[in-house]
């Protein structure tokens, strides 16, 4: 439950090594909060932002939990033992996500389905476990980082804008059936943000970093929002881009 | 079961912190029992008239069981004794309407007569009469309680003391009050006999404070606006029910009439920041000059000495949607240094509380959940859009908690569960018993989640 003055006693970051996922929890971190939850594949890897964190915030109690997206029978038990650890998860964040090579001659690039899985199926997986323990608790707010590549697939990069677009539509779905029951779903939309996903990409246009995705997302979640995009004008650009012509399109998204 | 139920939304006096809760009307002991074993992971809670500031009486995701008095519930009075034995779900202002009349007032009464018994209880209420009388629980005899396995147990202090007092103060953890023995207090008038006088700053109104033995009521309120060397500047009342001979030209049968109407409703929702450091401080201004400075005798009724807020219906929407917090801690007597710096604190805060409530408790209880200990307590209210005033508070805790202080579980809507098991001693032998009470957990609430109160 968030306390008398709005403040939320537990948060949790799965994906918790993301930048953008740690510019979040910066951003609604507050003193007041009890608890914060890094999910994480291995604990070495937020060892440092637990020391940051620690360093700021002193009363807040940081507690890392192994997760991994692709152990999906694992998700259950891990929301289990952090409800009985520390309580209600008041706000949960969810920014696990791999790019994926580009396909190459095969067309099917050798990680395509470890991607698919890993943003789609996990995504599904988690998402569903958690919004049916916030659903039992009746409150509590998700904020999942989707991404601009799912609105229109581009050919250089087809299994990770699929499954984004496909992990988007089901959190779409999913926070309809939230609706009234005290638990609310944010879907971020990001575009391209410089992280270490994409340090290896040139800029793209429109591009942002985890900070302002951040600032967006705290907003977001305060408001009670279905969707944002970050930043906000991507809005109108996808609703153009949504309906170009294939070839003109396909010439622009090369490009970018 | 519960995925199909209707959700409300409930919260506090304070309107802060809502949760969704399937509300039972909990209008018979069948529909009590029948709630709990329908009840799921999430639990029950009891909720009597809803005036704690905070969350203990409501359940997010789980079952709330409305102790709401439809003008049926029981009072039976034992005119030789006083003592009375009543209904949970009886509110002060229905005892007081009944029993006044016939020559009883109730032991404790808090600053608005809308609780129930059973609320009265579970937060161990106590009044401007503590450093006499203690607090609600001092004068309970018997205590009939639902156990969450469905049994009726009638909890004494002799017999059953680990339970009783694990009740009193209890926060409604331990099992459905159902009803209440308690003592009355004997009177002649329905009128109060009562002294103001004011004192200029913080240390000059403790130590006028130190003759308030000689009067069986007594609360200072003070302005926390004031600054320099007016800080902590206040307005002490005290006094007792006035006796048939302090009434001039009334009759013994017209003395003890008691008219409990509200007077004024505040308007659905103000404005938030309607009151803003510049209102407050005019209005404390006028209120401070208001009082006399030399000590001055009066009668007032029963309602104008204790319970002046219950003539402004809803008085709580005054601070707008966000809602508000009321802060109430004790510090223990020594500890009047510490006082003075979180009243300085509070002070350069702006933090625009009217009047902070300051009064001084005697020993307290063997509740271990109880809050009242023998020392200082500040209440103030603090609008709860300010943001900022979690790291003001985070700060005024840890001097509470340093000097060995507390807080008071059913105002609190911001501590953490270290500042419970630092405040309260003896919280693991209160858990112990609470399970032994409860071995399937089915009593929960938003506040005792947050608080881990009753974690295993
Ligand atoms: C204007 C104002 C002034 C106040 N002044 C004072 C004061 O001077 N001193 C003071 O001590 N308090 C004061 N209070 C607080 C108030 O007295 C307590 O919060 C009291 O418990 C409220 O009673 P309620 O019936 O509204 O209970 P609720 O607020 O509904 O519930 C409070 C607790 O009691 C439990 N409970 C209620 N009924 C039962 C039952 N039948 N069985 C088991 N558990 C039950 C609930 O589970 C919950 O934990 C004040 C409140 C207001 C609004
Ligand atoms: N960067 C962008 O341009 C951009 C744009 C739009 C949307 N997004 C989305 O935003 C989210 C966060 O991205 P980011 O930019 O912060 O990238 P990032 O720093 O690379 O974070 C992604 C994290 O996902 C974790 N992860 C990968 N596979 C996992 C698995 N199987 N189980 C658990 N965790 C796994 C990685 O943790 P390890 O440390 O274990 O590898 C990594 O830290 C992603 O969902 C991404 O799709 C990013």
């Amino acid at each position: 439950m968030e306390n008398g003055l709005g403040i939320p006693q537990t948060i949790a970051l799965f994906g918790a090594s993301s930048e953008i996922g740690q510019a979040v929890i910066r951003e609604i971190i507050q003193v007041g909060v009890a608890n914060v939850v890094l999910a994480v594949r291995s604990e070495s890897s937020v060892a440092q932002f637990k020391d940051e964190l620690n360093g700021t915030y002193p009363g807040v109690n940081i507690l890392v939990h192994q997760f991994d997206a692709l152990e999906f029978e694992s998700h259950d038990g891990l929301i289990a033992r952090i409800v009985t650890e520390v309580g209600d998860i008041d706000v949960a964040v969810i920014a696990f996500g791999v790019l994926g090579g580009e396909p190459c001659e095969s067309l099917l690039s050798t990680d395509a389905v470890q991607v698919a899985q890993v943003n789609y199926t996990g995504t599904v997986s988690l998402l569903g476990a958690l919004a049916t323990q916030m659903k039992r608790q009746s409150h509590g707010k998700i904020a999942y980082l989707s991404s601009v590549a799912g609105e229109r697939v581009r050919r250089s990069n087809p299994v990770y804008g699929s499954s984004k677009a496909g992990a988007d539509s089901f959190a779409q779905g999913l926070s309809d059936r939230l609706v009234g029951s005290g638990v609310s779903l944010l879907i971020v939309r990001p575009g391209f943000v410089a992280s270490k996903m994409t340090a290896h990409l040139k800029p793209a246009p429109f591009a942002t970093t985890p900070g302002a995705v951040a600032v967006a997302t705290a907003k977001g979640l305060a408001s009670g929002k279905r969707i944002i995009w970050v930043p906000g004008l991507l809005r109108f650009v996808f609703s153009i881009f949504r309906h170009l012509p294939l070839p003109i399109w396909r010439k622009l998204a090369e490009k970018g | 079961m519960s995925s199909n139920r209707e959700l409300t939304r409930l919260s506090g006096w304070g309107n802060t912190a809502p949760s969704m809760c399937h509300v039972v009307d909990a209008s018979g002991l069948d529909v009590i029992k029948t709630a709990i074993e329908e009840s799921d992971t999430r639990g029950v809670i009891a909720r009597g008239l809803g005036r704690s500031y905070g969350a203990p009486a409501q359940n997010a995701g789980g079952t709330v069981l409305l102790m709401a008095d439809h003008g049926d519930s029981s009072i039976g009075l034992d005119p030789q004794t006083g003592l009375v034995t009543a209904d949970a779900r009886v509110s002060l202002e229905r005892l007081m309407t009944e029993l006044v009349p016939q020559g009883w007032f109730v032991p404790v009464t808090p600053g608005t007569r809308q609780v129930t018994v059973g609320g009265a209880i579970a937060s161990d209420i106590h009044g401007k009469n503590h450093h006499v009388d203690g607090s609600f629980g001092d004068h309970v005899v018997k205590i009939t309680l639902l156990t969450s396995e469905g049994n009726v147990r009638e909890l004494t202090p002799e017999e059953s003391p680990s339970e009783f007092w694990a009740t009193v103060g209890g926060m409604g953890l331990t099992g459905v009050i159902l009803n209440a023995t308690f003592k009355m207090i004997p009177i002649t008038t329905s009128s109060m006999r009562v002294e103001t006088s004011r004192a200029e700053n913080l240390s000059a109104l403790m130590t006028s404070m130190q003759d308030d033995r000689d009067y069986r009521y007594s609360v200072a309120w003070i302005d926390l606006v004031a600054k320099g060397s007016r800080m902590g500047r206040g307005v002490l009342t005290r006094g007792d029910h006035a006796a048939l001979s302090d009434l001039k030209n009334v009759d013994e049968a017209s003395a003890l009439k008691f008219n409990p109407k509200a007077l004024l409703s505040a308007p659905p929702i103000f404005p938030s920041g309607l009151l803003n450091k510049w209102t407050v401080s005019a209005f404390n201004e006028v209120w401070f000059r208001k009082a006399p400075a030399q000590i001055h005798e009066s009668i007032e009724s029963i309602g104008s000495f204790f319970h002046p807020l219950d003539g402004v219906k809803q008085w709580n929407r005054l601070y707008g949607r966000s809602g508000f917090v009321q802060y109430q801690f004790v510090v223990p007597f020594g500890a009047e240094e510490t006082l003075e710096a979180i009243v300085h604190r509070l002070s350069a805060e702006n933090c625009a509380s009217f009047l902070a409530v300051l009064k001084y408790f005697r020993k307290g209880n063997d509740g271990p959940l109880s809050f009242p200990l023998e020392g200082w307590t500040l209440a103030l209210d603090v609008p709860a859009h300010g943001g900022h005033m979690a790291a003001v508070f985070a700060e005024v805790d840890e001097m509470v908690l340093h000097a060995g202080g507390r807080h008071y579980l059913a105002k609190d809507a911001h501590i953490r569960p270290d500042a419970v098991m630092r405040g309260y001693p003896r919280l693991q032998e209160w858990r112990d018993v609470q399970q032994r009470m409860d071995p399937n957990h089915v009593w929960q609430s938003d506040l005792a989640r947050r608080l881990r109160l009753t974690t295993r």
